[in-house]
């Protein structure tokens, strides 16, 4: 890169600043909250009558409130900085219509508010992912359509010829979230059909929101960090229609042996085991580009979360496609093994995935470097530990669970007894989750407050 | 885009995005719109709604399903959990509430499972006091404690004049309403 080229991805970043620093700002802030609330739901299986006496503390309050804070709070806000940074590098264009990007930071965190408080004061729509009351619910989503209105303004203003597949991934997915966040969130469903209602969007929140941000990061930071373009560019375009025609007919999976017909069981069952040519096609991409550049993972922190987060990709994938079929779901399906693989979804992949890309993406925007690479590598150790022990411990705890349950001979009390050591394992876990991110929040206060080394100008960039 | 016309590829975005709604959301919903409510299903009375809510508040969901399984998939028919779940069953519920998860047992025939009021009673106040095992939330906030029992209280502790308040005993009434042990009728 020559030194023009830089300089212009420099004055890039510096007019994403504010906005960027906003949305990660609020989203490190949520992830605190969201751990909290994820530990304490987690200690309450350890021990039922701890905080016992609070209302808005019990557990059917605090579990959803955790779901809510970790995905449209932490992860979304996060995944809405890093692809307006994104867009900007990609489009070679400077970020459009920042002051929209501002005012949807401002209602997305009102939205979180209101929709946090909601739940734990009890007010709670009671469908999975979509407990928000619908006011909470359409400050979210006139959070996104500002953020969809400013990528599409950037999108337009691109210098480049040539769109690299990260972009289609983003221009995808700010189409496709709020057309599933707006038909999901209707109430005007009622019985099984809304149950297909609240999976097909429930599957799909990831499908057309988590996972596109995290591929396209992916797809960026690898080839990015390594020096190295994509192993095959025709692969990706394959994996990207086969993910796009096959991820949205996925979520009734999520109710297979339920009481909805059977045809309909069926072709999510087949769309499932289908992710299998764009999972592969990614994979691919990704994990040819990093063999024979291990090494890097010990000097570049963004590319030792990306790379973990990929890999999980993959991992998650494979393990969601066997876990649809119907003899998997016999088993597992209403345990805690479900669980965990939600977890090696959101966290392991996705999260990872976003760390990587802050860990890039805020020393160029704030214009000051991570202080404590030593810390750094803590916070990676203690995520990277914490969410393996946290998918085993679900994983293999709810494999069990679903097996005693299946035996009409081990009395209901029993299998619930049979599944603490693993939830108490799972407590664990999550306080060495917590850890880590109690350190990226400190690190990422010491950059916005520039009280660690400047960063020297004219880097690689 | 090297490969192909912008224009193709969001019409291929919307494309992709409503055939899967029209697949999982549209076609099943006009399959189900003609299910008629199974004619043993009572609808729900007003303390049951408003015990319906509590469930929903409480998160009782988060750990209970109401969906039972057929016959050699899992063990709900050993278990005498009740007959397989069918659409016409879930007519009157809006939200849904089919859970995803069995930290607790299914409840779809919980009252018939369990008919006794003054079990429930105990179960929502102090759920060790009837299984110790269980690891349920207690709900003490759904009890008062009375400093005199009048005609009309319901007492669930008389040691400290402990009475189910109006909420638990409408998510009382909703729990032994949860019975869906009549025969299947076209």
């Amino acid at each position: 890169m020559n030194p023009e080229q830089v300089s212009q991805r420099q004055q890039l970043d510096e007019a994403s600043s504010v906005p960027v620093l906003l949305y990660f700002a609020t989203a490190v802030f949520w992830l605190l909250v969201g751990t909290l609330l994820g530990v304490a739901a987690s200690l309450k299986f350890d021990l039922p009558n701890w905080l016992g006496s609070i209302p808005e503390l019990t557990f059917g309050r605090i579990r959803p409130a955790h779901l809510n804070v970790v995905v449209y709070g932490w992860a979304s806000l996060a995944g809405a900085g890093c692809l307006a940074w994104l867009t900007s590098r990609l489009c070679l264009a400077p970020l459009q219509l920042r002051g929209c990007l501002v005012a949807s930071v401002v209602l997305w965190n009102l939205g979180l508010i209101y929709g946090t408080g909601s739940l734990l004061l009890g007010y709670s729509l009671g469908v999975e992912w979509l407990e928000f009351p619908l006011p909470a619910a359409a400050l979210i989503g006139a959070a996104f359509l500002l953020f969809a209105a400013s990528i599409t303004a950037t999108f337009r203003k691109r210098t480049v010829e040539h769109l690299y597949v990260s972009l289609w991934y983003v221009m995808a997915s700010i189409v496709w979230f709020p057309l599933l966040y707006v038909t999901a969130n209707l109430p005007i469903y009622s019985g099984v059909t809304h149950a297909a209602v609240n999976w097909w969007y429930g599957h799909n929140a990831l499908g057309v929101w988590f996972t596109p941000t995290g591929l396209a990061l992916a797809y960026y930071f690898i080839p990015k960090v390594i020096g190295r373009p994509v192993y095959s560019y025709y692969l990706s375009l394959l994996g990207f229609w086969a993910f796009a025609l096959f991820y949205n007919w996925n979520g009734i999976h999520h109710l297979v042996g339920g009481p909805l017909p059977t045809w309909l069981q069926t072709i999510s069952i087949i769309a499932s085991v289908m992710m299998g040519i764009p999972v592969m096609a990614v994979a691919v991409n990704h994990h040819l580009t990093t063999v024979g550049h291990f090494s890097l993972l010990r000097t570049s922190p963004t590319l030792r979360f990306t790379v973990f987060g990929a890999m999980s990709y993959t991992a998650v994938s494979v393990q969601g496609s066997i876990e649809a079929l119907r003899s998997m779901q016999e088993r597992v399906h209403f345990t805690h093994y479900t669980i965990g693989h939600a977890h090696l979804g959101v966290y392991a992949f996705l999260t990872m995935i976003l760390f990587g890309a802050m860990y890039y993406i805020t020393p160029r925007v704030a214009r000051w470097n991570w202080p404590h690479p030593r810390l750094i590598k803590a916070h990676f150790w203690l995520s990277a530990t914490g969410i393996l022990l946290y998918v085993a411990a679900t994983c293999l705890g709810g494999w069990l669970q679903g097996g005693a349950m299946n035996d009409p001979k081990t009395p209901f009390v029993d299998v619930v007894a049979l599944t603490r050591p693993y939830l108490t394992t799972r407590t664990v876990s999550g306080i060495l989750l917590g850890g880590g991110h109690l350190i990226f929040a400190y690190l990422f206060v010491r950059v916005l407050t520039r009280s660690g080394p400047r960063r020297v100008e004219g880097g690689e960039e | 885009m090297i490969f192909i016309r912008l224009w193709v590829f969001f019409a291929g975005v919307l494309a992709t995005i409503f055939l899967g709604w029209a697949a999982l959301v549209g076609v099943p919903g006009l399959q189900l719109r003609s299910v008629p409510a199974q004619p043993d299903l009572r609808p729900y009375t007003f303390e049951q709604m408003h015990g319906r809510q509590i469930y929903i508040r409480e998160g009782c969901l988060y750990c209970h399903s109401q969906q039972t399984r057929p016959e050699g998939f899992g063990a709900d028919q050993k278990r005498l959990w009740g007959r397989p779940a069918v659409p016409g069953d879930y007519v009157y519920d809006q939200p849904h509430l089919l859970g995803t998860s069995r930290t607790g047992p299914d409840l779809l025939n919980i009252g018939a499972r369990q008919p006794s009021r003054d079990w429930h009673f105990a179960h929502l106040y102090n759920p060790r006091a009837v299984a110790p095992k269980s690891l349920m939330p207690p709900f003490p906030w759904l009890f008062e404690e009375k400093a005199s029992v009048g005609p009309g209280d319901v007492v669930v502790n008389a040691d400290r004049n402990v009475c189910a308040t109006r909420e638990a005993q409408d998510l009382v009434e909703y729990l032994l309403g949860l019975n869906h042990t009549y025969p299947v009728k076209r």
